[in-house]
């Protein structure tokens, strides 16, 4: 038994290191003075002051954030219902295909969903003329629909592991529908909310390829303008770029951590 | 019956069930709940594969959008002429190309989402294993990379596997190489990008699984003789295959239609399909062709999908 422990230990060490030494080295190399990733050029924090003057890279990260957070709101509202539906209505006309279509996007390749909505789009306005050309609209489209997929799920995991004695306790003492899910159901299943709006304007300010397809002329995203500096190669402004958006990310992950601990010790 | 109130045909109480059947089948409020994400879902979602059908039939053309319709108004005549082609689909089984992609695609994803397994399998199992109080900590450490972007992950690699990289600048620096090793642009630096870009994907599923499992069962076949390796593979891995397959799908799924990594990592014989859809959209802006192509991998790709639905259980909790 003990030696299995060790090989468990030696293998859970390892699979940690994999996952965090590139990252590591990211954050190591956005530091260094000299441009070459092997040559140790001292300590430097010039990289940061020339990504603040690029600012190819500052409008595309302006339009990312912008279109992040509408979308993530627009997932929360949209995949919430959906969540909700899924685990709350046992039996309703439909509910397979809602379910088929909740759980196919998580694995979708994004090349396919990334072209079947631009075609999508584009039928739409030759048809209705709407939406006229494409730009941030079309991208927002696409982020909520994908990421309402993952908020949903999120959501239906949290409420059927919830327990319905709350909701039917409420619904006893005579709520309304409406009244039960905004003042039982939805402040119970908040932390799950909060981790799919997270999750969410993660996932669209990451995504490169869905955008690349759907977004218009003069609104390249920052995945796009990244994506068009690093396929030449390593560019330290990118390093300090990645090390400012880690940072940022890390700090927003252990916040709502924490918070959630506390909710949880609360609650208790 | 004295109750109800009023003529005689509500009286009866077949058709008084009959009335509330349909008060209750028609409940207006729920029914508009349930129609809000199932419409956005059904226009954005499934309407687009019809499109992506429809344009796979159609020729391609110097126009904006660069295809034909698939109706005409023949004015001689003045029937409508659906006018179908078939060129796209039966150039996809001519030329190579498209099948090498569509093989080779399948192959790195296989390969690489059975590798995952075997880095995450242990993984998985040393967190389910661990003092509670450590466990979720770990479980924030699988989590915490999958946060942070996945194109500067993939980026980060790029960083690491170049010829003046990080790996080769050790390997060199401590003299175990004397030559810089070549891998990147090769298969071999797409399979390390795929194993860890979808590492916590594999890892989450196979946590629940674990997780889940009765220690009872464990001691039970110990103290009936079995050795740690014999339960393993005759209790402990059995017990798991839900969080397998749905890791392995998790992962298979999209690293078959992966862009990006073949693209940064990967070299130009790197043939991948969802790279081959990507040029054959930008660059030769052939909408009908990478219609036909996504239709094909999207036929690979049901049954996978269908398995991948079978197990979905409370993966969502994890993230």
């Amino acid at each position: 038994m003990k030696k299995k422990s060790t090989f468990l230990m030696i293998t859970a060490t390892l699979g940690f290191a994999f996952l965090y030494a590139p990252i590591v080295s990211l954050v190591v190399y956005s530091f260094n003075a000299s441009k070459l990733v092997t040559v140790w050029g001292g300590f430097s924090t010039k990289w940061y002051g020339e990504l603040l003057d690029n600012d190819q890279i500052l409008d595309a990260a302006f339009i990312s954030l912008k279109i992040a957070v509408i979308s993530a709101t627009l997932a929360v509202v949209l995949g919430t219902i959906a969540g909700f539906c899924l685990s709350r209505f046992k039996r309703f006309r439909g509910r397979m295909a809602l379910s088929g279509m909740v759980t196919a996007p998580l694995v979708m390749p994004e090349v396919i969903t990334g072209l079947s909505l631009l075609l999508l789009f584009v039928a739409m306005e030759g048809l209705l003329g709407w939406p006229s050309g494409r730009g941030t609209l079309t991208v927002i489209i696409a982020h909520v629909t994908f990421c309402m997929a993952y908020v949903a799920v999120i959501v239906q995991s949290r409420l059927s592991s919830m327990d319905e004695s709350l909701e039917e306790a409420a619904m006893d003492l005579g709520a309304k529908p409406g009244s039960l899910f905004f003042l039982v159901t939805l402040p119970l299943i908040m932390p799950a909310i909060v981790s799919g709006w997270l999750l969410s304007f993660t996932l669209s300010l990451d995504d490169l390829v869905i955008a690349s397809f759907v977004s218009g002329p003069g609104n390249s995203t920052l995945p796009m303008v990244i994506f068009s500096k690093i396929r030449l190669g390593v560019s330290p402004e990118i390093n300090a770029l990645a090390t400012l958006m880690i940072a940022a990310i890390a700090l927003g992950v252990i916040a709502t951590v924490f918070q959630m601990h506390r909710l949880k010790k609360n609650a208790v | 019956m004295t109750t109800s109130s009023g003529a005689a045909w509500i009286a009866s109480p077949t058709l008084k069930k009959v009335a509330q059947g349909i008060k209750k089948k028609f409940n207006w409020g729920r029914a508009l709940v349930i129609s809000i994400p199932t419409i956005w879902l059904a226009i954005f979602f499934l309407v687009p594969f019809l499109v992506v059908f429809k344009i796979s039939l159609s020729t391609t053309e110097i126009a904006q959008p660069p295809y034909s319709a698939l109706f005409a108004w023949d004015a001689e005549e003045a029937i409508a002429v659906l006018r179908l082609n078939l060129g796209n689909y039966l150039f996809l089984f001519e030329d190579t190309l498209y099948i090498d992609a569509y093989w080779s695609s399948i192959k790195i994803a296989a390969i690489s989402t059975a590798l995952t397994l075997v880095i995450a399998y242990p993984m998985a199992y040393a967190i389910a294993r661990s003092h509670p109080k450590y466990r979720m900590i770990l479980l924030a450490l699988v989590i915490l990379p999958f946060w942070t972007s996945f194109l500067l992950r993939v980026y980060a690699w790029m960083g690491f596997l170049k010829k003046d990289g990080v790996i080769n600048g050790f390997l060199l620096n401590v003299g175990i190489i004397d030559q810089p090793l070549a891998i990147m642009n090769t298969d071999t630096a797409v399979y390390i990008g795929i194993i860890y870009t979808y590492l916590p994907f594999m890892i989450l599923p196979l946590y629940t699984a674990l997780e889940k499992l009765d220690g009872t069962l464990l001691e039970a076949a110990a103290d009936l003789g079995a050795t740690a390796w014999k339960t393993f593979f005759f209790v402990t891995l059995p017990l798991s295959v839900p969080g397998i397959v749905a890791g392995c799908m998790l992962v298979f799924i999209p690293a078959v239609g992966e862009f990006v990594i073949p693209a940064l990592l990967g070299g130009s014989d790197t043939l991948m399909i969802g790279r081959v859809l990507w040029d054959e959209f930008f660059l030769n802006r052939d909408w009908p062709m990478a219609s036909a192509v996504a239709i094909v991998m999207l036929l690979f790709l049901v049954l996978p999908i269908m398995l991948f639905r079978n197990t979905q259980g409370t993966k969502g909790e994890n993230f």
